[in-house]
């Protein structure tokens, strides 16, 4: 990691406590604590509306925070905010490439903003184009791209620093799975060079993939911290099966059972930590209407921490 | 407050302002049509059409030709235009649809910064369009020089003036068609009434004096006396108002937007 004169490198990246932001009245984060290890891929997930962006807004120095303490690289973000700017590099949610320049022109007033001089800024430039695959279309006005392009290309803005630490709000909302697949290649290659990154996301595929470590967080609190496999394990066990259409029959036997399950009235999903003989029971007697059986997912997990109602 | 300006505002917001210059060069050809035709076609309509009808005037103990009355005025209220349209409808598009400002606070820029850049760059398309209608105007013979140089820097102060109101309004409005409220309230009736297409001394004395209160009165005052090449003393009266113009709505144009982004 690049080191600047005057840093005091932690050996955590973001370090936030009893981090609280309040819009009037409405607490949107609700004095959490998290960190990010150098070199680590966090991530924080969330319903809609549960404070993710808020959380990471405060961590980039857009939003101050209300109360608390929060430090990136080891600096104080109320303080040392520009030179810690300078040294992230951030993909915001919604598309906002400048419509009138080209795809290189993009990258080249982008550099400029980190005062990286014109011939740097250039080659760097065509660098990143190179890795997002878009080195053909360097010319293209960016209103002419489609929107996988249009985040390959944000995602490309976001590196043209150098960051130490990448900040990603939702990368691939919106995404066909094609693209999805290729910008994880793209962040997976990322932090094989050690980069760190802070994600948030709804998408559960996309975080056990990955994320090294997570917080699952709703209303502003932080309901669970840990790494995805582990929080697999000790929130939703090893293996699910789904009974579509259950018989009052199979509802007493799981309340014999002790086996954990959620009832959606029209079905049931039951949770085991190994294929013991009640999950070799459920599947030969009562999967005659139709069973899903699986592996726990972290899906899974989330459901059941953030309850099944529709947000918003 | 203070503490506010000095600590986030740097020479860094050059790079808004260079970001905007890009823009513009890209579409510099059709950039460059108005501010070229706008002083040919009121020429046209004022210098052949009303003339006929105005004749000469009396302005300030002189007898002058209508065309060399209002000549000048164009000149400021071009200035006016450029600066005040591009940090409200311009500026709006970039915060409100283009996100520029979200992306440019992402970067080691403050937004006080980002506005300071728009807000330069504004004035500096009121110079722009000054330096062509000069262009234009001094072709027909109504410009002194080097007296008339004195428009250019004169179109970058007043156009922190009133791209600073421009940005204040861009700091207040939900949408994008409520502009045209200040634009109705404050622009239109500046435009008609600041001395321009009349001398004020027309006016009954208490219109003269609400008129006395709107920068374009000033603006448009300083325009024809460098124009003429009239040099004189109560043009530090006209200068100063338009310096505290600039000094009260800049910092209240920032503010206004920081309350705004900043959340």
């Amino acid at each position: 990691m690049k080191k600047l004169p005057g840093t005091q490198n932690g050996p955590y990246i973001v370090e936030a406590e009893n981090l609280l932001k309040k819009f009037g009245d409405f607490i949107a984060v609700n004095r959490i604590f998290f960190h990010v290890a150098a070199g680590e891929c966090f991530g924080i997930l969330g319903p809609n509306g549960a404070g993710k962006t808020t959380t990471i807004r405060m961590v980039y120095g857009f939003s101050p925070m209300s109360e608390g303490r929060l430090k990136v690289f080891g600096l104080d973000i109320s303080k040392d905010w520009r030179q810690i700017k300078s040294r992230i590099g951030v993909c915001q949610q919604e598309n906002s490439l400048d419509p009138d320049l080209t795809v290189l022109q993009n990258l080249e007033v982008f550099a400029r903003y980190f005062d990286i001089p014109k011939k740097e800024a250039r080659q760097k430039a065509m660098e990143l184009l190179s890795f997002i695959g878009l080195d053909h279309r360097r010319d293209a006005t960016v209103s002419e791209l489609s929107g996988g392009l249009v985040r390959r290309l944000v995602l490309a803005r976001a590196l043209i620093n150098d960051p130490d630490l990448l900040i990603l709000d939702e990368p691939t909302t919106g995404l066909d799975p094609q693209l999805r697949h290729q910008i994880w290649d793209r962040l997976e290659e990322l932090r094989g060079k050690g980069i760190s990154i802070l994600l948030t996301t709804h998408y559960m595929e996309e975080a056990s993939r990955l994320c090294d470590r997570l917080i699952i967080i709703d209303h502003g609190l932080i309901l669970v911290e840990g790494k995805p496999i582990e929080l697999i394990r000790y929130h939703a066990g090893q293996d699910v099966i789904e009974i579509e259409g259950p018989t009052s029959e199979l509802r007493t036997f799981l309340q014999d059972s002790q086996l954990p399950y959620e009832d959606l009235g029209h079905r049931l999903v039951v949770y085991f930590e190994d294929r013991d003989e009640r999950y070799q029971k459920i599947a030969q007697n009562f999967c005659k209407g139709g069973c899903v059986m699986r592996m726990a997912t972290l899906e899974d997990v989330f459901l059941k921490l953030t309850g099944r109602e529709l947000r918003e | 407050m203070m503490r506010m300006f000095t600590d986030r505002i740097s020479r860094r917001f050059i790079r808004v302002w260079q970001r905007d210059l890009k823009v513009y060069k890209k579409n510099w050809k059709i950039s460059f049509i108005p501010p070229f035709l706008e002083p040919l076609l009121y020429l046209i309509a004022f210098g052949v059409g009303m003339s006929g009808l105005v004749g000469k005037i009396h302005y300030q103990g002189v007898e002058i030709s209508y065309v060399r009355f209002i000549a000048p005025a164009l000149i400021g209220v071009s200035i006016m235009y450029n600066s005040f349209f591009e940090t409200t409808y311009a500026s709006f598009v970039r915060m409100y649809y283009q996100k520029t400002f979200d992306a440019m606070v992402a970067t080691p820029l403050s937004i006080e910064e980002v506005i300071t850049g728009e807000i330069v760059w504004g004035a500096t398309k009121s110079l722009i369009s000054a330096a062509i209608m000069m262009v234009v105007i001094g072709f027909f013979g109504l410009i002194r020089y080097p007296d008339g140089l004195l428009i250019l820097p004169l179109a970058v102060l007043a156009g922190i003036g009133f791209g600073s109101i421009g940005m204040l309004f861009t700091g207040m409005v939900g949408n994008i068609e409520m502009f045209n409220l200040p634009v109705f309230l404050f622009i239109t009736p500046m435009f008609l009434f600041s001395g321009t297409f009349f001398p004020l001394e027309n006016l009954p004395r208490w219109a003269e004096q609400i008129a006395l209160v709107l920068p374009l009165t000033h603006l448009a005052n300083l325009t024809r006396f460098f124009s003429y090449g009239q040099i004189r003393p109560s043009m530090l009266w006209d200068i100063g108002y338009l310096l505290l113009f600039g000094i009260i709505f800049f910092p209240l144009a920032i503010l206004k937007m920081h309350r705004r982004l900043i959340k």
